[in-house]
């Protein structure tokens, strides 16, 4: 029998929602290991929300504060996750694949002096070990591994495990952290356009390529996105991102985001095997080109063939009539 | 200044995913081998910041079989000085085991910078970096689009998730570098020639033992069979309905 550590997830004070997918990471690991789920959080104040995490299977959530701790601080964060999965003789640590989780993870597992399964896509436990899926080769195979170290360290990719409610007493415990945040230190986040969600966490993705012939028409999709009622973001090929039409934050692709929203929605995108690679593990994807041959319809599970000015608008108005009534 | 580039070779984006015969590794026949693009951005990099202090040396290091030399010799062509080659038959899924062999080598070596693309194409593992800087005890910022360097201290924009984080490091430092930092140069046919004088050490790599056991490599799930809803917006009630009631995704 062995604990798992959930490592939660906090911005200005609000727990994030790829948290939930960690502690249901974290849970399915826990009742395979047949121990507790103890979540942790590093901040500077109160967390708000941080009682989800004993809805998702929590038996104890501890909030560390330190004045230092409001944003991400990586040296300050890493020591005290790792102080704690060396402490409390966890068989597993889990980490979101987040920004941020991409950023701590392995700090705290070279810390332990242990591997670190990342962005990993499905776990199980087989004779006591933690053995995991991730992609490799841009999604176009998959790695089967056992963790031979203990803890096992994990990070979920974001969007796949799906938070499961398994409501524990997830008791509640604060305690300071002492010493400084370290020496790499968060200034703050210069944020994107407010009410904007970011392309790899969002439910729905409505991405376009060069099919949307100049960057102005991108308008048309940050329309059909608006429709969704703010649970859509807008995604780029990087065809368009290398032309400079959108930022390269919004790119999906192999050398961009790997998104897995429940939708994916393509529009004007060929369809390249760098693309695909950002993408393919989407739930459903939708693609509308004007070519039938596009290699984009042969991953989507619904094709609308013809002119994307003409289609577009009239799925938003579509859209927005569904999603107001 | 000295700055020390890490590099890895990697299976082009664009080759045909072949399991080989053993079931748990990329079958390398006819497979296109290049230099991972994001550690083009990090020996770029490292060259501008050369070149802008006038002075100093561009140490290319990579972990990996005889072949990888071929890749070094690349950053070299680009203008790196010299080349450190940590020779393995076959690189270890576990990223640790070869931060460890990276760390080994650049231990006490006096680099004011250690760079790193953000990650390898190949394996997607996103961590060599901080953790060789970890084993080094230096600060560390991971991503890194935008970077200012002055007076032993730098500034640094990394892309999270609806932003960008603004942060402060002192150097000397470990970076791993993301897409957007800078626009690769392409070797000259001088540089591609000076390129074969230049330096190449090549010693074992100090692996250890790796905690992760590769099980086995599968290709992924075919994606069910899509269809053709239909043509233009004459299709877009149906395609709705299909989201609706069959997909279950609205």
């Amino acid at each position: 029998m062995s604990h798992v550590l959930a490592v939660l997830e906090q911005r200005d004070g609000t727990l994030r929602k790829v948290s939930h997918e960690v502690v249901t990471g974290a849970r399915r690991l826990a009742d395979a290991l047949g121990g507790e789920v103890h979540a942790l959080v590093c901040t500077a104040g109160p967390v708000a929300g941080v009682d989800a995490a004993s809805r998702f299977g929590a038996d104890k959530v501890t909030t560390v504060t330190n004045d230092a701790f409001g944003p991400y601080a990586p040296e300050g964060y890493a020591r005290v996750a790792a102080e704690r999965a060396k402490g409390g003789g966890y068989g597993a640590v889990v980490f979101a694949a987040s920004a941020q989780g991409k950023d701590l993870a392995p700090r705290v597992a070279a810390k332990l002096g242990v591997p670190l399964a990342g962005d990993i896509t499905d776990l199980s436990v087989d004779g006591g070990a933690v053995v995991v899926t991730r992609p490799v080769y841009a999604g176009k195979a998959l790695l089967k591994v056992k963790v031979t170290a203990t803890p096992a360290v994990v990070s979920l990719r974001p969007n796949v495990f799906t938070p499961v409610e398994r409501p524990k007493s997830g008791a509640a415990e604060t305690v300071a952290a002492s010493g400084d945040g370290g020496r790499v230190v968060v200034k703050g986040i210069k944020a994107a356009a407010a009410g904007t969600i970011d392309v790899a966490e969002a439910p729905i993705v409505v991405s376009g390529g060069r099919g949307l012939k100049e960057p102005g028409n991108f308008r048309l999709l940050e329309e059909l996105a608006q429709a969704f009622g703010g649970r859509a973001a807008v995604g780029a090929s990087r065809a368009v991102v290398d032309e400079g039409w959108r930022p390269h934050g919004d790119q999906v692709g192999q050398t961009g985001k790997t998104v897995s929203p429940s939708l994916y929605i393509a529009v004007g995108i060929s369809g390249a095997v760098q693309h695909l690679a950002g993408m393919r593990t989407a739930k459903v994807i939708v693609a509308i080109n004007k070519d039938k041959d596009a290699p984009i319809f042969k991953v989507a599970d619904y094709g609308v063939v013809g002119d994307l000015f003409e289609i577009v608008p009239v799925l938003t108005s579509e859209v927005r009539r569904l999603t107001s009534a | 200044m000295k700055i020390a580039v890490c590099i890895k070779r990697v299976a082009d984006s664009e080759t045909r995913v072949k399991i080989a015969a053993d079931g748990t590794s990329l079958d390398e026949a006819g497979v296109k081998f290049i230099l991972n693009p994001y550690d083009e951005f990090a020996v770029e990099e490292a060259l501008r910041r050369k070149e802008q202090a006038g002075t100093g040396e561009v140490v290319v290091l990579a972990c990996g079989s005889g072949a990888t030399q071929e890749t070094i010799r690349t950053a070299l062509a680009m203008g790196a000085d010299r080349g450190v080659l940590l020779e393995s038959a076959a690189l270890p899924a576990d990223g640790l085991a070869v931060a460890r062999a990276l760390a080994a080598e650049l231990k006490d070596s006096g680099y004011d910078l250690i760079l790193f693309g953000k990650m390898a194409i190949d394996d997607y593992n996103h961590q060599v970096g901080p953790m060789t800087a970890e084993l080094l005890g230096l600060p560390c910022v991971t991503c890194v689009a935008h970077l200012d360097l002055a007076d032993g201290k730098g500034t640094a924009e990394r892309e999270v998730e609806g932003g960008m984080e603004e942060v402060e490091f002192p150097l000397p430092a470990v970076l791993t570098v993301d897409k957007g930092l800078n626009e690769p140069r392409y070797p000259a046919l001088k540089g591609i020639m000076a390129a074969k004088k230049k330096p190449l050490d090549v010693k074992p790599a100090a692996l250890g033992t790796p905690g992760l056991q590769v099980l086995a490599m599968t290709p992924p799930p075919e994606r069910k069979e899509g269809r053709i809803v239909g043509e233009g917006a004459a299709a877009i009630p149906e395609l709705l309905k299909l989201l609706r009631e069959e997909a279950k995704v609205l």
